[in-house]
């Protein structure tokens, strides 16, 4: 456990979370808390937020208002401790369209700091989980939707995050490739998961926790 | 935290595969600046050039040629999610500052082993100034580098961004060029080089470079921020 965590401090910690674009209020009074190896599904019709909130707990936006911690950090002060720790699949793959998808892999493996032998190794065993060891060297324009999608979950468990953060990660997979993505994103023992979507019959019995978002209403959780 | 060098080794082998794969910046500077001194030739009407007429219309054609690289630089980050990875990983975010800068300074260097050849082919009589020369490309580029990924930077998130990067990089770049034609007439003049002022320029020029950068690194990483 790293050293900002207090033992038992949940994994996420958020109380009256408020986030506005411009006179939009965004997120308001959103207040939840998920405990190590869980699993919180968030769910709530277009425009409720879900997506803004994934970005703000892997430190990509900037809370308005109320307290967010996650991992043991304070957000956005300590965002800095988060970086390298988290595992984010959101709407864009952050692939680059015109590497290959073994060269975006390495070249995240080095923005992480893994060794370039181990990761090589990493990156050979992820392709095979997802199915893409044969178009692994493909650019990833030449690629299709599901293909750069099981690329993006590759990437997003590189550096064998400790908290993974899911945005409708079955989008654009077909029924193999969700199955096989289950084993590297799926629930698993000592796995913190928020997943983001839009498909609650597959991913409620997964949830030890749901959020649900509306829009002009306050989120609740169950 | 990943070490810098290795991020920054990884950032800048990416930025040059991507552009040594889809050629998107390289060639449009490089076919700018080839078009326009064509332009002056037939437009000044002249066969030779020297001193601060010469130096003008090098460093003019430079400054808009880089232009063209500026404008594309951050363009992956932007519309390909690389800004979002690059936040995620463990990282100093000046490594990309630093990375960026390298990778244009690349081009500039590129864009000058075509240019620079073929303005003293339509332009001069006497090639004796190149050699030293070499020293006020090297200083001005890296000016242009940090300033213009700066701008670049800032600029990259706006719909406006080919507007933007012209109007705020070339008065940024003002004094870069007042110092680069300074040092650069003399280099050029009419009966061969002289080095009058020379030292000093080459200081004004490595004082810009130090101011920019120095901003870069202090800036870039709130420019990252959302």
């Amino acid at each position: 456990m790293p050293p900002e965590q207090v033992k038992g401090e949940p994994a996420i910690a958020v109380a009256a979370l408020r986030r506005d674009y411009g006179d939009r209020p965004a997120l308001d009074g959103v207040a939840f808390e998920v405990h190590r190896g869980d699993t919180l599904v968030v769910l709530g019709p277009n425009g409720s937020g879900k997506t803004t909130l994934l970005r703000i707990l892997a430190t990509l936006l900037r809370p308005s208002g109320g307290s967010v911690r996650v991992l043991g950090c304070a957000l956005p002060d300590e965002a800095w401790k988060l970086h390298g720790r988290i595992g984010y699949l959101g709407h864009e793959p952050l692939l680059y369209r015109d590497l290959t998808g073994r060269e975006n892999l390495r070249f995240q493996a080095r923005l992480h700091g893994v060794e370039r032998a181990s990761a090589d190794a990493r990156i050979e065993e992820l392709l095979r989980a997802v199915g893409m060891e044969r178009r692994a060297d493909e650019r990833v324009a030449e690629l299709s939707a599901g293909m750069r999608q099981r690329l993006s979950i590759c990437r997003c468990v590189l550096h064998e995050p400790e908290l993974l953060l899911l945005d409708e990660p079955d989008s654009n997979l077909d029924a193999e490739a969700r199955e096989l993505a289950q084993e590297l994103v799926g629930p698993a023992p000592g796995r913190t998961r928020v997943v983001v979507t839009h498909d609650p019959e597959r991913h409620l019995p997964e949830a030890d926790q749901v959020l649900r978002l509306g829009i002009d209403e306050t989120a609740v959780v169950s | 935290m990943t070490p810098s060098r290795t991020a920054f080794a990884a950032i800048l082998a990416k930025d040059l595969r991507s552009e040594l794969r889809t050629l998107q910046s390289l060639p449009a500077m490089a076919l700018f600046a080839i078009t326009t001194f064509v332009i002056f030739r037939f437009g000044l009407d002249r066969t030779s050039l020297s001193g601060s007429l010469a130096a003008g219309v090098l460093w003019a054609t430079l400054l808009f040629a880089a232009v063209l690289g500026v404008n594309r630089l951050f363009v992956a980050e932007r519309e390909e999610g690389g800004f979002d990875a690059i936040r995620l990983a463990p990282i100093d975010r000046s490594v990309l500052f630093g990375a960026k800068v390298a990778a244009l300074l690349v081009y500039l260097v590129a864009l000058e082993l075509v240019a620079v050849p073929i303005f003293a082919i339509f332009f001069l009589d006497d090639a004796a100034g190149l050699a030293p020369l070499v020293a006020i490309l090297l200083l001005t580029n890296l000016g242009l580098a940090t300033t213009g990924t700066l701008i670049s930077s800032m600029a990259v998130n706006s719909r406006a961004r080919d507007l933007l990067v012209p109007l705020v990089l070339l008065p940024l770049a003002v004094p870069l060029m007042i110092a680069a034609t300074g040092a650069t007439e003399h280099l050029l003049a009419l009966g061969g080089p002289s080095y009058d002022r020379f030292g000093t320029w080459l200081a004004v020029l490595g004082l810009y470079d130090l101011i920019f950068g120095l901003v870069g690194y202090a800036v870039f990483d709130f420019l990252l921020e959302d």
